[in-house]
């Protein structure tokens, strides 16, 4: 998928617990999410994200919680990916399982600012910063990861699992 | 070439003969766990499979204990669903009042043994690794995949060893040796390894405190902590648990990513500063930082020998007249215990709260959530903005003893700064 936007530059280590506060945490509903996503970082950022507009971050993006509610809370408010220098792991999962398209770039991340212009490809694995003009290499994503995301998703992966099984057989 | 003991519980579970850091295997898991914020959407998820039953339900565990008692109707519909669902399948369920924080209760009822893989959808399942098995967070979608398959996928970690030597000084625990870790290493200064906890100081440490520093691998960016199995594992699980089990030992010749020696002779009772977990320092150092609230509680540091270690710092004593200090047992069992011997009464009498179990306000749910501008000291895991409350409220961590010294000095103070009780 090639996607294009605007960036909101954020630093390292941004926890799911600002990306979306556990006050929240009794709805999973997506939209309703949304309304405050990273609003102990940035209050104004659910108010002001434009649909298509990309995050870029420093090391350790989604460090913190299991909760799932915060890719879903950035799926939902438009954020078409994000380019971060690394993923905490347990967000990193949590994205690709719900299909929210993540990159890894460290490189790409230095000179970037809030308000660039980014172009992204998570299939061949490239960043460009359209204001400095530079590209850069992505990590790619191991094969299994790569299954993952062609099925359009975890559940839609196991779920063809199940259809082809026909059923599982409990161990 | 030898493996470590992470690599070995992966491989068997994967039913191969070796693994190597870095691949992705797919392997079978000994209990998949869930609560009642991650439930909710992992039923969902799970509903898309078309499966009407879960693959094992006496591998799936569900536990209400994050917004319960239910704080608000949102809360109480969630907790609905999932209990719904646990009984619909047959699933172990653990209800309030029988009950208490997932990390405090599966150990307790035996359910998490050495040599297992463990996941749940909570951030602090590595918990397990203090008994020597393989346990890790997972979103809600990994769980709900994990309920439908019985299996699920796994990059196998690169392994770091931490050799803790030296003496350890009176009165340091498990919550001290982590956050000093973390003070050192940062909080993603080991993202995505597995923490292997050894030397002559872990050798001699209770299994409560190897508990609290596999519970906070998390905030090194791990992805599991673990410890070896020895004589005073084997003790913990005969008290708790008739089911067997096959502990892992890792080899003399395996592989580790790194090795990091840390000397702990001269440690001090630690706490971590806002808004990270790595930012640590000695608490005497800490001068005239006055508090408004104390939380002792929580996955991390509410079970019965923090509570005891609390009492014999809040006997006889007052809370400072300007804090509130909130104790909360982390299960059932515990607070009973606590009642049996006389702790409760030493909390309550001191000015303190005695709550039911509740992973309530360490993740600014309920039950002591910060106004803007206060601060409070927390026996918990975490002190991200907001976490507790208000953006602008500080969370300082620490361990039980500290908590207790800093409830009664209404600041941030050391044990060793409280002054002996009348009547001692």
């Amino acid at each position: 998928m090639r996607f294009q936007g605007k960036s909101w530059k954020f630093p390292d280590d941004v926890d799911t617990d600002v990306i979306i506060p556990a006050r929240y945490l009794m709805t999973s509903d997506a939209d309703e999410l949304a309304e405050h996503v990273m609003e102990d970082i940035d209050p104004d950022f659910a108010k002001n994200v434009q649909k298509g507009d990309i995050i870029v971050a420093g090391r350790n993006f989604g460090c913190g919680s299991s909760r799932e509610h915060a890719p879903i809370a950035i799926k939902a408010a438009g954020v078409s990916c994000i380019i971060a220098a690394s993923y905490a792991r347990i967000f990193y999962r949590n994205a690709i399982n719900i299909g929210l398209p993540i990159v890894e770039c460290p490189e790409a991340i230095e000179e970037a600012e809030t308000g660039d212009e980014f172009e992204v490809d998570t299939n061949e694995g490239w960043v460009r910063n359209t204001r400095t003009g530079k590209a850069y290499d992505a990590v790619p994503f191991p094969d299994y990861i790569k299954d993952i995301i062609a099925a359009g998703g975890l559940m839609e992966a196991v779920a063809k699992r199940v259809r082809e099984k026909g059923q599982v057989s409990s161990q | 070439m030898g493996m470590t003991m992470t690599e070995k519980i992966l491989s068997r579970a994967a039913g191969r003969e070796t693994v190597t850091p870095g691949e992705i295997v797919e392997v079978e898991v000994d209990l998949v766990m869930t609560n009642d914020i991650t439930a909710p959407l992992s039923i969902r998820e799970f509903k898309k499979t078309g499966l009407e039953r879960v693959f094992d339900p006496k591998k799936v565990v569900l536990v209400p204990d994050h917004f319960v008692p239910a704080k608000d109707i949102k809360s109480a519909e969630q907790s609905k669903i999932m209990r719904e669902f646990a009984h619909e399948q047959g699933a172990i369920y653990f209800e309030v009042g029988r009950a208490g924080i997932e990390h405090v209760v599966l150990p307790e009822n035996g359910l998490t043994l050495p040599g297992q893989v463990i996941i749940g959808a909570d951030s602090h399942s590595c918990t397990y690794g203090a008994f020597n098995a393989f346990s890790t967070g997972m979103g809600s979608t990994d769980i709900a995949a994990a309920m439908a398959l019985g299996t699920t996928w796994v990059r196998v970690p690169p392994s770091i060893k931490y050799v803790y030597t030296g003496t350890l000084p009176e009165g340091i625990g498990g919550k001290d040796l982590i956050l000093h870790t973390i003070g050192l290493i940062g909080v993603d200064g080991a993202l995505s390894a597995a923490m292997e906890f050894t030397g002559p100081v872990i050798e001699q440490l209770p299994v409560d405190d190897r508990i609290e520093m596999a519970n906070m691998a998390i905030e090194a960016g791990a992805k599991s902590g673990i410890f070896p199995f020895d004589e005073m594992t084997r003790e913990w699980m005969a008290r708790y648990s008739d089911n067997p089990y096959e502990p892992v030992f890792s080899d003399d010749d395996a592989t580790y990513q790194e090795v990091v020696e840390i000397d702990v002779t001269n440690l001090r009772p630690v706490v971590a500063l806002p808004h990270l977990p790595s930012n640590t320092h000695a608490a005497e150092d800490i001068k005239d930082m006055t508090i408004q609230q104390v939380v002792i509680g929580s996955c991390t540091n509410g079970r019965i020998s923090d509570l005891r270690e609390v009492a014999k710092i809040l006997k006889g004593q007052q809370i400072h007249p300007e804090v509130r200090c909130i104790v909360i047992p982390g299960s059932q069992e515990v607070a009973k215990q606590a009642t049996r011997e006389g702790l409760s009464d030493i909390f309550l009498d001191a000015g303190a709260i005695f709550s039911t179990s509740t992973c309530g306000p360490c993740l600014g749910g309920y039950m002591g959530v910060l106004a803007e501008g206060e601060r409070c000291v927390s026996t918990t895991n975490r002190n991200f903005r907001g976490r507790m409350g208000h953006r602008n409220a500080e969370i300082i961590l620490a361990g039980p003893q500290v908590a207790a010294a800093s409830a009664i000095l209404g600041r941030v103070a050391s044990p060793n700064q409280v002054p002996v009780a009348v009547g001692d």
